[in-house]
């Protein structure tokens, strides 16, 4: 019966696996991420979390079937999914440095076309959650601390109007209370329906938030649990290395 | 808020540079027009390259890639026009247009494939467009006269009116070159511009935002090759005569010079650059035997010293971003 058919996935992987060379960075996986639920993804450096984002966001070639909100998007573009509403937040941040804040919001609303009025409402709704965002409008984004240049990531991330929220381990080369903060917004969206695929290192912040969490390490899942499980044996070591 | 704040800030410090520029540029060109004969010649010159090179920085400058093949598009703007005036005895204006419009077809078709390649290859192939067009132009003598060239290429003008006086000359190109710096400016800061400048930074970065890389490419491809014919076509106007040495290797080596001395990505480098980088061997002809060395002496130290160009003069002064920043 077409009314009992579960609801698909904001995001489903089927049997996605990627290479560099010859070196399989990532072995083919399953991983699924409902439709406003937080998801993160953990494991050591090297686990294959970053080749997983790029994955999906087609920045790497890939195998296996990638599904968003039911759709195969397998052989689309990346330029094509962010107006899909996937966008990713890159390791690193990946700003446009010469260029002013404002400058990288727009071009976070790239993907909106030329509707001014909507940019402008995207534009206020970052500025409330970031307002040092407002206040630095006209610098450069180089110019800026590692804390406000990670909210401006994630800003521009957000002009994009996003359904999934990628983010490759935002926490990374910030002081504690910055990261606890940006993962406290990220918290925040998700709890007004935003999808998010999180990727980090630092467990006990992930976890904060995160409804499941897959471990990966040498580019498989070694566990898919929720997150509630994973923070009453809080050493996660014995998920780390097999 | 935001677009006119951000945007009127950043003309803050750009117009006071571009202010002083314009200043130093003006008292320049008025002793250029008294003293007239060679150094109005060499200005002219400057213009023409300073056309070539604002096209050229949207390629190179704004998005970020390598081409050493540009002057492939000067000579089709350079034979175009002459072809097109001296033996089917067109205007030189609709000549110059209709050769902008066969390099912008060329630069679509060439550019389609080459722009698949990244980097050094991209360059390389670039660079050998440039050597074949060099070769075609020496070769094909029914359509090109060889090393002979094209005599007798009639100046700039509409109907009655025509551009024969040398300081009208040389208004005409500064008109031309100040409207193709507007134009450059106003397309730096639009969302195309936004879009080939994020290019030019991450090109995975720019296609994570939904921008089409190999499109946004190819329209910057095509926005210089359309530069570059125009001023093909202003040189043959101009001097009256071409042969394939004009679009030469010469012409990528002093048009590189030019950009990087102004300020490669910067929407007033090129013009700046175009302008020093002619007047550089005037100013040091001086030194005699010496001129050439000290000619890349004087280069060397303006890319030491300055080495996103002269045009970041406007920079100097303004806190650095680590003093601005600080702390996580």
């Amino acid at each position: 019966m077409a009314g009992s058919e579960p609801m698909p996935a904001l995001i489903e992987v089927d049997g996605l696996s990627a290479s560099y060379g010859r070196v399989a960075a990532l072995k083919p996986m399953h991983l699924r991420v409902e439709d406003g639920e937080f998801v993160t993804v953990l494991g050591p450096n090297g686990a294959g979390k970053t080749t997983l984002l790029r994955a999906i966001s087609r920045l790497i070639a890939s195998r296996g079937r990638i599904r968003f909100k039911g759709r195969d998007i397998t052989a689309l573009p990346t330029h094509h999914l962010a107006k899909l509403g996937i966008v990713m937040v890159q390791e690193g941040r990946g700003l446009f440095g010469e260029m002013t804040v404002y400058e990288n919001l727009l071009l976070g609303a790239y993907g909106l076309g030329h509707d001014g009025e909507k940019i402008e409402r995207r534009f206020e709704q970052v500025f409330q959650l970031f307002p040092k965002l407002r206040e630095r409008a006209s610098q450069v984004a180089a110019s800026m601390s590692g804390g406000e240049q990670q909210m401006l990531a994630v800003g521009r991330a957000l002009m994009a109007e996003p359904k999934l929220l990628m983010l490759d381990e935002p926490s990374l080369g910030l002081a504690p209370k910055v990261a606890e903060g940006i993962l406290d917004t990220l918290g925040e969206l998700n709890r007004k329906g935003l999808g998010i695929l999180l990727v980090e290192q630092k467990a006990p912040l992930a976890l904060k938030l995160a409804r499941r969490v897959y471990v990966l390490s040498s580019g498989s899942v070694r566990a898919e649990l929720p997150a509630h499980e994973i923070k009453s044996h809080y050493d996660l070591a014995r998920f780390y290395f097999h | 808020m935001t677009l006119r704040v951000s945007i009127s800030t950043r003309l803050g410090s750009y117009g006071t540079f571009a202010a002083i520029s314009a200043v130093g540029i003006a008292l320049l060109f008025a002793l250029v027009f008294i003293q007239g004969g060679y150094l109005l010649t060499v200005m002219q010159l400057a213009m023409i390259y300073g056309v070539f090179c604002v096209g050229l920085n949207f390629f190179m400058g704004y998005t970020g890639q390598a081409s050493f093949g540009q002057n492939a598009f000067a000579a089709i703007g350079g034979y175009g026009t002459a072809i097109l005036c001296v033996q089917f005895g067109w205007e030189p204006v609709a000549a110059l247009v209709a050769s902008m419009a066969i390099a912008s077809v060329a630069s679509l078709v060439v550019g389609y494939p080459t722009l698949r390649l990244r980097g050094h290859y991209l360059a390389m192939a670039t660079f050998a467009l440039g050597l074949i067009t060099y070769d075609l132009s020496v070769q094909w003598t029914s359509l090109t006269q060889g090393y002979m060239g094209y005599a007798g290429i009639p100046p700039l003008g509409i109907g009655r009116f025509v551009v024969e006086d040398e300081r009208l000359k040389l208004v005409c190109l500064m008109a031309i070159l100040l409207f193709s710096l507007w134009l450059s400016g106003r397309l730096r800061n639009s969302r195309f511009g936004r879009a080939l400048r994020a290019i030019s930074t991450s090109e995975a970065g720019a296609a994570a935002l939904g921008i089409r890389i190999s499109q946004y490419k190819l329209a910057a491809f095509v926005i210089a090759a359309v530069y570059a014919s125009a001023a093909g076509s202003l040189f043959a106007h101009t001097v009256g005569f071409i042969s394939p040495e004009v679009f030469g290797l010469q012409m990528v080596v002093v048009t590189f010079t030019m950009l990087y001395v102004g300020g490669v990505g910067t929407v007033l480098g090129p013009a700046i650059g175009a302008i020093i980088a002619s007047l550089l061997p005037e100013i040091v002809r001086g030194a005699g035997r010496f001129q050439d060395i000290a000619y890349a002496l004087a280069l060397l130290v303006l890319l030491i010293y300055l080495p996103k160009g002269l045009s970041t003069l406007a920079d100097l002064g303004k806190r650095r971003p680590a003093e601005q920043g600080g702390g996580n």
